[in-house]
């Protein structure tokens, strides 16, 4: 693909990219056969993923569940092999790097997992659990990991004495704030946080983003913020990217994101999320999509939201990919029919779409 | 007269290490063809509420009291059979997973018609058809085709439609929806949403819903139950909640929200952890989280009481009106200056 050659180069020039992510697939095979498998076909969860993340910004990832964010973070921390594609990691090539000679990387990438009951091993105490990193990596003797946890657990806001409990002594919030404390143990430099909050309530899930913010202004971190929810993803991101079947949809800094989208589908996510204000909420018309995410084994062809798209193009929008088209600072949107404003409801797209010219003047595809 | 009224419902668990009071002396009422929100966070007591009322508790460690009135009747002192007849019929129910509600080795064709013919004495093609009826009315494509399939092959938000046909396949009255979108994405909670809203007008039966998310209760309810610590601390209508919310739980949960309408640099959180029912705090269970707190607060529960200015805005809380207000619109400004 062009796309590969060109952001390699890319990746180069701004020094200030701590994480360059290059065209990256992840294809899981379908096989059939017990003895000899032959491959019968792939889901194609991450398709050919471009983006980059600076130093000390969060970047925000949505989308619906099986869109393929949490294979993708996986596969950035490299906890899965890549199908194809490049990943930098502070100006140094990692996608092809072996088990040894990624572990001193390791610790400058960590990651804080969705489900604080299932992520921590039940049968090992706090300071063990959250101490394991440090002793992986060799640092320092046992007296100084016992410190250095006890110091971890005050930051993220637990009693340092809790140090010999178990997990299930602890409710959920709490976990969490192990689960932070082990992310941080070995000074990382990106922290990818995966659905950290879906599993909280509400007061909790706001002393946790509060928590991360915090810290990430202490220590200068840089986050890969996971959610399905638009509202925490907004919150906490200063720039976001849509997912939709394995592939980027939209991204934008999180104003020019939330105010202006440009693809239908975050226009379809952003009108779906309910509004905590009843005098607003039930005067705007939603985007109703109709029908499911499609399985990612057989994707729709070309535009891969086509049929489910209220402004879709027959023989267009099913025929001929849309690239990334750029709209200016940093915002591209894969849209041969982008919204031409916001808020529109369904009836507006739909008749936009139709009154237009088959032909879009395109925009300048995005060099990477 | 009320559909369903609730008044001082109690129900406690007997457990190896006590006595756990999962509803404490809870009281409300539900209008035909009103949409009834209760909010609050896990472990608050929305679910055994309605678990309560339609007697679906384990009867070997439960014990209840108070009264359902539902139809002249109280539900909590009708024999089991008796029960069954309401329960599917007059009130039914729609549970938060559409993974775990469904039988897996039936298709979905067979549980619903079984959901007919417990309740009406009709014949196997009568019930088909009615299932086929509400397949088609919930939304799922080619429902011919699809009432022979088995759950499995039917996708999340899918499972929910049919979870919702078959508790409206007899008509109910009342339909109780426990955290009906809390397991699916936003686009098919749209669809949800939207979906209960147009069988409420087409039906124009009443619903209760529960959920945590004040968002769904905002475009959804007509009123609002915040539930707390197995008790109720404050009800209103939903124009009155989020305009005047009177107590500090509350202001906790509307300022504790990431919201798309609103810039907020830090969110205001509730310090602390939902109580234990086990060994609830005294007094006003919200009191070790609160920041108003005071000495009365600690010692003496708060009764539900009306406003002064508004008689159906019940809420329970020590602090005097004009602090309450004061500190309401203070809360509602400091985000609208935000969102400015």
């Amino acid at each position: 693909m062009e796309a590969s050659t060109t952001g390699t180069n890319n990746s180069v020039v701004d020094p200030n990219d701590l994480l360059v992510i290059d065209d990256v697939k992840k294809h899981f095979p379908i096989t059939r056969g017990i003895i000899f498998q032959k491959q019968i076909g792939s889901v194609k969860a991450v398709d050919g993923v471009s983006f980059s993340v600076k130093k000390g910004e969060t970047l925000g990832i949505v989308g619906e569940s099986g869109c393929g964010k949490s294979t993708l973070a996986r596969c950035i921390i490299k906890l899965l092999e890549t199908t194809g594609g490049q990943i930098n990691f502070d100006g140094r090539d990692i996608t092809k790097l072996s088990r040894s000679t990624m572990r001193p990387i390791r610790r400058e990438m960590t990651m804080i997992f969705q489900d604080p009951y299932a992520s921590l091993n039940p049968r090992k105490r706090v300071g063990a659990i959250v101490g394991e990193p440090l002793e992986v990596h060799n640092l320092g003797s046992a007296s100084e990991i016992k410190t250095r946890v006890q110091e971890l657990l005050e930051v993220v806001g637990l009693n340092p004495e809790h140090y010999n409990r178990f997990p299930h002594e602890f409710s959920g919030g709490q976990r969490q704030r192990i689960g932070v404390a082990r992310a941080l143990a070995v000074n990382p430099k990106l922290i990818v946080c995966d659905e950290p909050v879906s599993a909280l309530d509400v007061s909790v899930q706001a002393q946790i983003l509060n928590l991360l913010k915090d810290l990430q202004d202490d220590f200068g971190l840089t986050y890969i913020f996971i959610a399905h929810d638009l509202n925490v993803v907004r919150h906490i991101s200063d720039r976001v990217l849509v997912m939709y079947l394995g592939k980027v949809v939209e991204i934008a800094t999180r104003d020019v994101l939330y105010k202006e989208p440009k693809h239908p589908y975050t226009g379809a996510l952003l009108s779906a999320v309910p509004i905590a204000n009843p005098e607003l909420g039930r005067k705007r018309e939603p985007i109703v999509l109709e029908g499911d995410v499609p399985s990612p084994v057989n994707p729709p062809s070309a535009c891969n939201f086509h049929p489910r798209c209220p402004r879709f193009v027959e023989g267009h929008c099913d025929v001929e990919e849309p690239p990334l088209y750029s709209f200016g600072n940093g915002h591209v949107a894969a849209c041969h029919y982008a919204l031409e404003r916001w808020p529109m409801d369904a009836s507006e797209i739909r008749r936009a779409s139709a009154s237009r010219a088959p032909e879009p003047e395109p925009e300048q595809p995005l060099p990477a | 007269m009320a559909l369903l009224e609730v008044k001082d419902l109690r129900t406690s668990f007997h457990t190896e290490d006590g006595i756990v009071g999962a509803v404490d002396g809870v009281s409300f009422s539900v209008e035909k063809g009103q949409t009834l929100g209760i909010v609050g966070e896990s472990g608050s007591g929305k679910s055994v509420t309605c678990l309560t009322i339609m007697g679906l508790n384990a009867k070997r460690n439960t014990t209840s009291s108070g009264e359902a009135i539902w139809k002249g009747k109280n539900l909590l002192t009708t024999k089991p059979r008796e029960l069954r007849e309401i329960r599917g019929n007059d009130i039914s129910m729609i549970f938060q997973d559409p993974m775990t509600s469904l039988n897996p080795v039936h298709t979905i064709g067979k549980q619903l018609i079984e959901a007919v013919q417990l309740h009406r004495d009709v014949s196997n093609r009568v019930a088909r058809a009615r299932s086929l009826e509400l397949l088609k009315a919930v939304g799922i494509p080619y429902a011919e085709r699809r009432i022979d399939d088995y759950p499995h092959q039917f996708s999340g938000g899918m499972r929910q439609r049919v979870m919702i046909a078959m508790a409206l396949i007899n008509d109910p009255d009342l339909l109780i929806a426990d955290e009906p979108t809390t397991a699916l994405d936003v686009t098919t909670q749209a669809q949800i949403l939207t979906l209960m809203k147009r069988l409420q007008e087409e039906f124009g039966s009443a619903i209760i819903i529960i959920t945590h998310d004040l968002g769904v209760v905002a475009e959804t309810a007509d009123d609002v139950l915040v539930m707390y610590g197995a008790r109720v601390v404050e009800h209103a209508s939903v124009e009155e909640l989020f305009n005047r919310p009177q107590h500090p739980y509350t202001w906790g949960l509307i300022g504790s929200l990431p919201r798309l309408d609103i810039d907020v640099e830090r969110l205001i959180q509730i310090p602390g952890q939902p109580p234990s029912l086990l060994r609830p705090p005294r007094g006003c269970r919200f009191h070790p989280r609160c920041s108003y707190v005071m000495e009365v607060c600690k010692t003496t529960v708060p009764e539900l009481l009306p406003t002064q200015r508004e008689p159906d805005h019940l809420q329970a809380c020590h602090l005097d009106e004009e602090t309450k207000d004061r500190e309401a619109a203070k809360l509602l400004e400091s985000m609208m200056a935000e969102a400015g």
